[in-house]
Parts: structure tokens; C-alpha cells; sequence
């Protein structure tokens, strides 16, 4: 329990999330006439820019027989376009001196810049090139294929708890192949995938009417819209694609499963929860979020007090929304993960059992005074810090177009999570029961 | 490789043929420069002797602050001790305990790290700007009162133990340890990770004695970058700090040692399918006048994506994924690295291409236009990192811990935009020539020793 810290320097105690105002941004709309959503968000404060281009697809969307397909394919998305060779755009971006990248997620594969404001029309052209035709060639494929091969083998294969537990828990947790399959894909399908694949997923996905644009930084927004114009808009409209229902049913019962990992040295275990629809029920996804830094959020957490401090059960624990840790970047099915790591190959229930208590206990007793307050104090606070940075701010305010259809959504979350009650923090954690959820278990074959 | 690289000094680059289109359109060209914004800094050395610096940037309603001690020791219990220190100095203080501490911090919109180095112990944290005074509070708790409990310092003692044990299952940090040992060889700079028997035997009196002995002001450094207004945020840390008395107790800082030359160390990690490829050697300092001249070599043969490594063993070759060399700078000496992690298979032909990049490097001038290329990224990025609070308050850290300061960073544009082709070559010459590098390699001894050995001198495995 807190001491009495009377005697150090005293500070108001009243609800800060409740006076808690995001920064304003200005953010401008617009649609071209071939589909595009673009979005400006000027902000003078740096000399820098950030373009990202949102493309609605993901590894959910890839077709059976070619897991790993959407990640391969943004890898090719920067290997030349029609007016430029391969090599050429990294290259265009670095001596513009600047950044850049792409990545591939659950529901949509983004590419961006960060660059100095005076190459802001150059990371618009580059952009818009590789929207109007990826240059992908038989050789370029070949390439890229050893590439992600390599990928996949430092951030999985060669080393311990590799793809543990984002890659392990769905197959568990769902049950048909775009909830299910593994994202980072098998080497037999990689290698199986061909330029016509290539040509059909770009065709499919890759429409600018499938996109969004957002710039934000050191731009006037007029003049940002005449430069998309000019370098988007002739790139010609395609159909957007359908967008399936990916909706599963609930589950039964508990589902348990054991994976054995060769490297490393000591037992894992995940807990995968389904959890509501952000699209359908904010609200109540938001109480499931807040619950799970309530879990876990530093050292006055609920499972970092029992089951590190207070039992010393586990070596590390945490609990987070989303496949990669970023609570608003999936839509409907997404899931809750618990993963903790611990000594004892004997401890695997011990473990389990407490996160149950721990869950059951905020159910049935709910939260202390203060602790919903602080939790949310500081994930406003995390969402002001990310936007400080330019290019996050085109990344977040790209996302929540692409996802929520409305940009601004980041900016309201800190009143929206002002709204979340002690009532709902316990019904957020009643829903996490054992009938919900999956449980792999990772058998350690190091020092075995 | 040819082609492109226009930098700001040329006009529009011409229309490049298609092989797909007609009609080819021209990469725009940069418009001119945004001035950089100039950076007022405000600051004061506090009667104890901390140096604290303040910039005012108000982008978002937030404040970074960095606190630099200086933490290097020669004693040969030092890594071990200070290692447990930094996982146990936010259990407990005068005002708080573990938890009451992470509550406050929650309050502050806060999050407070505890960073460790050879060089020195960091404390890093962010917080809503209007909770200045508090965060600052905390920070002079801990400083001046970390009580480190007995039984929190046992049980992060035995997570400690687990935590390094997790840790050397991974490839890349068996491989940094192992080039540690070979760069500064009985050097703290070499450690790597403790020894499990010294964590155990350590105590939490011992922990308490090295706080003592060197969480001190004389010589520490605190850093504010956000929404605040300077002369306040000065006048809230002097006031803060008051009780933070003292000098760090004399420490033995060892000379660095020569690098432990010899042939590529194999580690052999049986089944494993890539190697975990390292090389390392000395480097400039920021200091001399020859580093603008490094920088950009380093950045020409592996420092950045469109480099002459990168693009053969990823992006022609496919061998791996990420490789990379980068320039360290540390106090005591800088260092030059490469880490690229490669499949076993290419293990033999990826080293060779390796000694091929690093041997044209040390051989032939570059070309103009990869210089155009390498200084245009050196300077944007430079923009880019400092664009943040957070950005801003780490590399204010970084060089004023390093005896910089924000000055060099703004000239040090100018000394890039004068850096010579000649000059690169010079440098690269002396500190990228494979004979001044040493290697080690962590792998599947009995698939690459044969391969490896046919290009190289090889020892171990």
C-alpha cells in the first residue's frame, strides 16, 4: 500500500484526465476523385514533414496457399515503380535526408517518410509512383523472397520465444484462415508466390479508392492539397475492393494447446481473450483497454504487484490489446494477450490461477479510488507524446481514417476514456473468463 | 552502382526512362531549405554541482527529463552492483515505496526508466508538463533517499537472474558479448552481462553503498526539454534538487585496453540457422576534426539503407535482413561496428562480400555522388532526431555527457557540407580497412568452419 507521503511535495489531487485536453491539430479533408482520402495536418513547429500512405489490406486478407503474403508484397512495393528503378527510391528519400519504411498488419500495410520540409512534392511523387505501378520483376521477387526468408529467420526461428506469442496464439484462438494463419507465412508458400500473384494482389488492394494519405508537419494545407492533386489524381480509379466479414463465432470453452521452443531456456505461457468490436461497442472496447494497463501499466499494476512482487510467480508479465501492442489497429476480431515468463516448467497453473484471482478480484471488487484516474492520466499522456513526433501524428491520424473513418478520433480519446466507469472496468474484466480464451504453453528444449 | 542522388544543389532531375511507360515523369526536385529553427538553451550549475539545462519547446503538453550520472569504475564489482542498483532504485525512498512511486508517476502522465552503461546510470522520464514540480520531486527522492529494501532487492535479485539468463539464449547478444570481450578485453567497456554466482552473492547493502558512493551531483547533469517556461523550470530544479548533496567517492577508471587481435572468433551455437555476424574497431571521436570525415564513410559503406553493404548482401544478394555498421561513442573511445545476421548457408560468401565492401572502402576514393548522398542524409537526419522533445532531451544528453554541446551540433553542419572525397578516403583507410577490425561469427561451427576458414584466419568453435 502507499506510504503517507504527506511530507513530499504536495500536489493536487483531483482527476486530471478529466481536465486533460489533447493538443489541437488542425486537420484538413479531402477526397480525389479517384477514391484517395487524404488528410492534412499542418503544423509549423519543426521544419520536417511525415507522409504516410495507408493501403486497406493486411495479413488477414491474403489468400490460402500464400501466408506471408501481404508482408512480401510490401517488401516489393519498394523495389522500383514506373518511373523509378530499383534502389532508387530508398535512395531519393535518403539524400532528401530522410526516412522512411513500411509494415504489415492485421487490417491494413502502411508506407511513410519523415523528411526535411523542402523534399515534401519529392515524398508525395515517390508515393504516388509506387500507387500508380510497382515495377515487380521475376528477379526482384527472388530477392525479396530471400529477404523476408531472412526476416523471418532472426525474428523467429534463430532465437528464443521468436513469434511467441503473436504468431502462436491465433491458430489456437480462431478458427479460419484469415483470423488463424500465420501472418509472417510459411517458406513453402513464400517461395510458391509469383509475379502474377504479385500483379493480382496490387490489382485487388492497391486501388487508390483502398487508401488513405495523410501529411502532416511543416506544410500550408492549400498548397499541400494543389501538390496531391497534381501527383495523385491522375493515377486512375479503381474498384474498391469488398471488404469480407471476418467475424467469428464466440468460443465454447477454454481451448489449451502446448508449443515447444528449442531455444529457450525457460517455460512461457500466453492467454489470448476475445474481445469486443472497436467498431461496433468503443465504449466497452475502451474499458477492455483500460483494464489491461490497469493489469499491467509499471509497477502499480494489478499483475506486476501479485505475481512479480508479491508471489515472485513470474519474471515478467504482461497484458496488451492487438497483435503488436498497439491497442487501436485491428478491427473486429481482435483479441487481449497475457504473456508472462517464468522460472518454474511446474508453475504453469499457479500462474494462470493468479491472473484468474487477480481478474475475479477487479470483477467482483472493481478498482481502488484513483486507480481508473491515473491509468488514464497516463495513456493520454502516452498519446501526447506520440503525436510530438511528425511522423507518428501521419501514421495515427492515417490509421484512424483508414479504421474508425475519422482522423480526429486520437485527439477525442482522452475525453472518451474520461467516460469509462468503475462499472465498466469490472464488466470488462468479468468478460475475461477461461471460456473465452486460449492458452498456449511453451515447452523450453534449451538446457532441457 | 551509378544513378541518381540528386542532391538540393542540383535543378530537377531529367525524366528517366520507363520500361512500362510512355509518358515518364521527373522526380521532383527539393525545394530550399527551411532554416533550421535556432535552440535557446537556459542554464545553471546548482551549488551541488549539477549542470541543469533547459529548453523550452511546446509542441505537445509534455516534458522529457534526463538525468546523466556519471557511473564508470574500474572495481571489479562495479558491473555487477550497479546492475542490481538499476533495478532496484525506484523500490523505495524516503517518501515512497515501490508502489506509491509508480502511482505518482501514473498521476504525472509519467514514466520514469532507469537507463545503465559502462559510463554512466540515466534516469529518463516524461510527464505532463504542468507536473514539472512533482516529476522533479521524485527524481530528487530517489537520487537523495533510495532506500533499496532488503526484500525487494532479494527478489529483484533472482529476476535479475532469470532476465540475464533469457537474455544469453539470444544469438545477437552471445555475439556482442563475445566482440566485447575482444574490443575492450578486461575492460567494463567488455563485461557484457553479469555473472550469475556474483548477482546472487550480491547484497542489498552493497547496492546502498555504491548509491552512496556515486549517485552524486558533482558531475551530473539534468536535462528539461518541453512545455515549460526555462528560468521557472531552473528555479523549480534548484529548488528541488537542494537536498542532493555531495561528491562521488575517487574511482579507479581503467585506461582502455589495445582490441585482441587474431582471427573470426566462431562461437558455435549447433542447429543454428543464420550466423550472427559482428565486427568491430576503433573509431574517431566527435571531437576530432577528421570525424565529419567518418561519419559520412561510415554512412557510405553501411550506415544507412541505400549504402554500398546493404545494397549487396540484402538488396542484391538477399543474404540477410538488416545489416548494419554504426559509429559508438562512448567516454573513454568511439568504435566502429558492423552486425549483419546472415543465413548459415551464405555464411562464407556474405564475409567475403563483407571484406569486398570494406576493402573497396579502404582502397578507392567513393564517388561524388555518394558523397552528395551520405552528407544530404547526415544532415536531414540530424533535423529529424531533434525534432521531438524527446529527441531533443536524449541527444542534449548524449552530447553534453560526451563534453559537447548544442554549438557543435549546429556547426557541425557546416563542417559536413566541407567534408572532401579525399577526406572520406583518408579515414576509411585508416578505420575501415578489414586488417583493423576483429570479428566474431555465432553459428553452426560445423556447417560454417569450412566455408568461413577458406577466406579468413579462424580460432574457437
Amino acid at each position: 500500500m502507499p506510504t503517507d507521503k504527506s511530507t513530499a511535495t504536495p500536489s493536487p489531487r483531483r482527476s486530471a484526465a478529466a481536465t486533460l485536453r489533447a493538443p489541437s491539430f488542425e486537420l484538413v479533408h479531402h477526397t480525389l476523385g479517384n477514391g484517395l482520402r487524404v488528410v492534412v495536418a499542418p503544423d509549423r513547429s519543426a521544419p520536417v514533414v511525415g507522409i504516410a500512405v495507408l493501403y486497406d489490406v493486411g495479413f488477414r486478407s491474403e489468400p490460402e496457399g500464400r501466408t506471408g503474403f501481404a508482408h512480401l508484397f510490401e517488401h516489393l512495393m519498394f523495389q522500383g515503380s514506373a518511373n523509378l528503378d530499383k534502389l532508387e527510391h530508398f535512395r531519393y528519400v535518403q539524400a532528401s535526408g530522410g526516412m522512411f519504411n513500411g509494415s504489415t498488419h492485421l487490417d491494413y500495410t502502411n508506407y511513410f517518410e519523415a523528411l526535411p520540409s523542402n523534399a515534401f512534392e519529392r515524398g508525395l511523387f515517390l508515393e504516388a509512383d509506387r500507387m500508380r505501378s510497382p515495377r515487380i520483376t521475376e528477379e526482384n521477387l527472388a530477392n525479396q523472397i530471400s529477404v523476408v526468408k531472412e526476416e523471418i529467420r532472426v525474428n523467429v526461428l534463430n532465437r528464443p520465444y521468436g513469434g511467441f506469442p503473436w504468431l502462436v496464439l491465433p491458430p489456437v484462438l480462431f478458427d479460419t484462415f484469415p483470423n488463424a494463419h500465420n501472418g509472417y507465412g510459411g517458406f513453402v508458400d513464400l517461395e510458391s508466390a509469383t509475379v502474377a500473384d504479385a500483379s493480382a494482389f496490387f490489382d485487388s488492394y492497391y486501388a487508390p479508392a483502398n487508401a488513405v494519405l495523410c501529411v502532416a508537419g511543416d506544410l500550408d494545407a492549400d498548397n499541400a492539397l494543389e501538390l496531391i492533386e497534381r501527383h495523385f489524381a491522375p493515377i486512375r480509379r479503381r474498384k474498391r475492393p469488398v471488404r469480407p466479414d471476418f467475424a467469428e463465432p464466440e468460443l465454447a470453452a477454454e481451448r489449451r494447446a502446448t508449443v515447444s521452443d528449442a531455444l529457450a531456456p525457460m517455460p512461457a505461457v500466453a492467454l489470448g481473450y476475445r474481445v469486443p468490436d472497436p467498431g461496433t461497442d468503443l465504449q466497452t472496447y475502451l474499458a477492455t483497454l483500460l483494464l489491461a494497463e490497469i493489469l499491467s501499466d509499471g509497477d502499480a499494476s494489478r499483475l506486476q504487484r501479485s505475481l512479480v512482487q508479491s508471489k515472485r510467480l513470474v519474471t515478467d508479465i504482461g497484458a496488451y490489446l492487438g497483435t503488436f501492442g498497439d491497442p487501436l489497429e485491428e478491427r473486429d476480431p481482435s483479441r487481449l494477450n497475457i504473456t508472462a515468463h517464468y522460472a518454474d516448467p511446474g508453475a504453469t497453473d499457479k500462474v494462470i490461477a493468479a491472473v484468474d484471482a487477480e481478474l475475479a478480484r477487479l470483477a467482483t471488487d472493481g478498482t481502488e479510488p484513483g486507480e481508473i484516474d491515473r491509468v488514464r492520466t497516463k495513456f493520454a499522456a502516452t498519446i501526447f507524446r506520440e503525436l510530438d513526433q511528425v511522423l507518428n501524428r501521419s501514421l495515427e491520424f492515417a490509421k484512424f481514417q483508414l479504421l474508425f473513418g475519422d482522423a480526429s478520433l486520437i485527439l477525442r480519446l482522452p475525453s472518451l476514456l474520461a467516460q469509462i466507469t468503475d462499472a465498466d472496468i469490472r464488466a470488462a474484466a468479468a468478460r475475461l473468463v477461461p471460456s473465452s480464451r486460449a492458452v498456449v504453453e511453451l515447452i523450453p528444449g534449451a538446457n532441457a | 552502382m551509378s544513378t541518381t542522388a540528386d542532391s538540393s544543389q542540383q535543378p530537377a532531375a531529367a525524366p528517366r526512362k520507363s520500361a512500362r511507360h510512355a509518358v515518364t515523369l521527373p522526380v521532383p526536385a527539393l525545394t530550399a531549405p527551411a532554416k533550421p529553427k535556432k535552440i535557446t538553451t537556459a542554464e545553471r550549475v546548482l551549488s551541488s554541482g549539477v549542470r541543469v539545462v533547459v529548453v523550452r519547446r511546446p509542441s505537445v503538453p509534455m516534458v522529457e527529463v534526463r538525468l546523466r550520472v556519471p557511473f564508470l569504475s574500474g572495481k571489479s564489482h562495479h558491473l555487477t552492483r550497479s546492475a542490481l542498483l538499476s533495478e532496484t532504485i525506484l523500490t523505495g525512498t524516503e517518501h515512497f515505496d515501490r508502489t506509491s512511486l509508480a502511482i505518482e508517476m501514473q498521476e504525472l502522465g509519467g514514466d520514469l526508466a532507469v537507463g545503465l552503461d559502462a559510463d554512466r546510470l540515466l534516469l529518463s522520464a516524461s510527464a505532463l508538463s504542468a507536473k514539472l514540480a512533482d516529476l522533479l520531486g521524485v527524481f530528487a527522492d530517489v537520487v537523495s533517499s533510495a532506500s533499496y529494501p532488503k526484500s525487494e532487492v532479494s527478489g529483484e535479485r533472482a529476476r535479475l537472474v532469470e532476465r540475464i539468463t533469457l537474455a544469453r539464449s539470444e544469438p545477437g547478444v552471445i555475439a556482442n558479448e563475445a566482440l566485447g570481450r575482444r574490443m575492450a578485453p578486461g575492460h567494463p567497456y567488455g563485461y557484457g552481462l553479469p555473472r550469475i554466482d556474483e548477482v546472487q552473492a550480491t547484497t542489498a547493502a552493497q547496492v546502498r553503498a555504491l548509491h552512496h558512493d556515486l549517485v552524486r551531483p558533482e558531475g551530473a547533469l539534468l536535462i528539461i526539454v518541453g512545455d515549460v517556461v526555462p528560468s521557472r523550470a531552473l528555479d523549480i530544479a534548484e529548488r528541488s534538487l537542494a537536498a542532493w548533496t555531495g561528491s562521488a567517492g575517487t574511482r579507479k577508471v581503467p585506461a582502455l585496453p589495445q582490441i585482441e587481435r587474431g582471427g573470426l572468433l566462431l562461437v558455435d551455437r549447433p542447429g543454428s540457422v543464420q550466423t550472427s555476424l559482428r565486427f568491430g574497431g576503433r573509431a574517431l571521436t566527435r571531437l576530432d576534426d577528421r570525424y565529419p570525415a567518418l561519419q559520412l564513410a561510415n554512412l557510405a559503406f553501411g550506415g544507412m539503407f541505400s549504402s554500398r553493404w546493404v545494397e549487396n548482401i540484402r538488396e542484391d544478394k538477399g543474404y540477410t535482413y538488416s545489416p548494419r555498421s554504426a559509429l559508438d561513442h562512448a567516454t573513454l573511445a568511439s568504435s566502429f561496428s558492423l552486425s549483419a545476421d546472415v543465413a548459415t548457408e551464405v555464411t562464407g560468401p556474405a564475409v567475403l562480400e563483407t571484406f569486398y565492401e570494406l576493402g573497396r572502402m579502404a582502397t578507392l576514393p567513393i564517388t561524388e555522388a555518394e558523397l552528395a548522398l551520405v552528407r544530404q542524409y547526415a544532415i536531414g537526419t540530424m533535423s529529424l532526431s531533434i525534432s521531438t522533445q524527446a529527441g531533443l532531451a536524449s541527444t542534449l544528453s548524449g552530447l553534453l555527457g560526451a563534453g559537447l554541446d548544442l554549438e557543435w551540433l549546429t556547426r557541425h553542419r557546416d563542417r559536413l557540407a566541407a567534408v572532401t572525397v579525399d577526406q572520406v578516403a583518408e579515414v576509411a583507410a585508416e578505420f575501415l580497412a578489414p586488417t583493423s577490425l576483429v570479428g566474431v561469427a555465432v553459428g553452426d561451427a560445423d556447417r560454417i568452419a569450412g566455408p568461413l576458414g577458406r577466406i579468413v584466419e579462424v580460432q574457437g568453435g
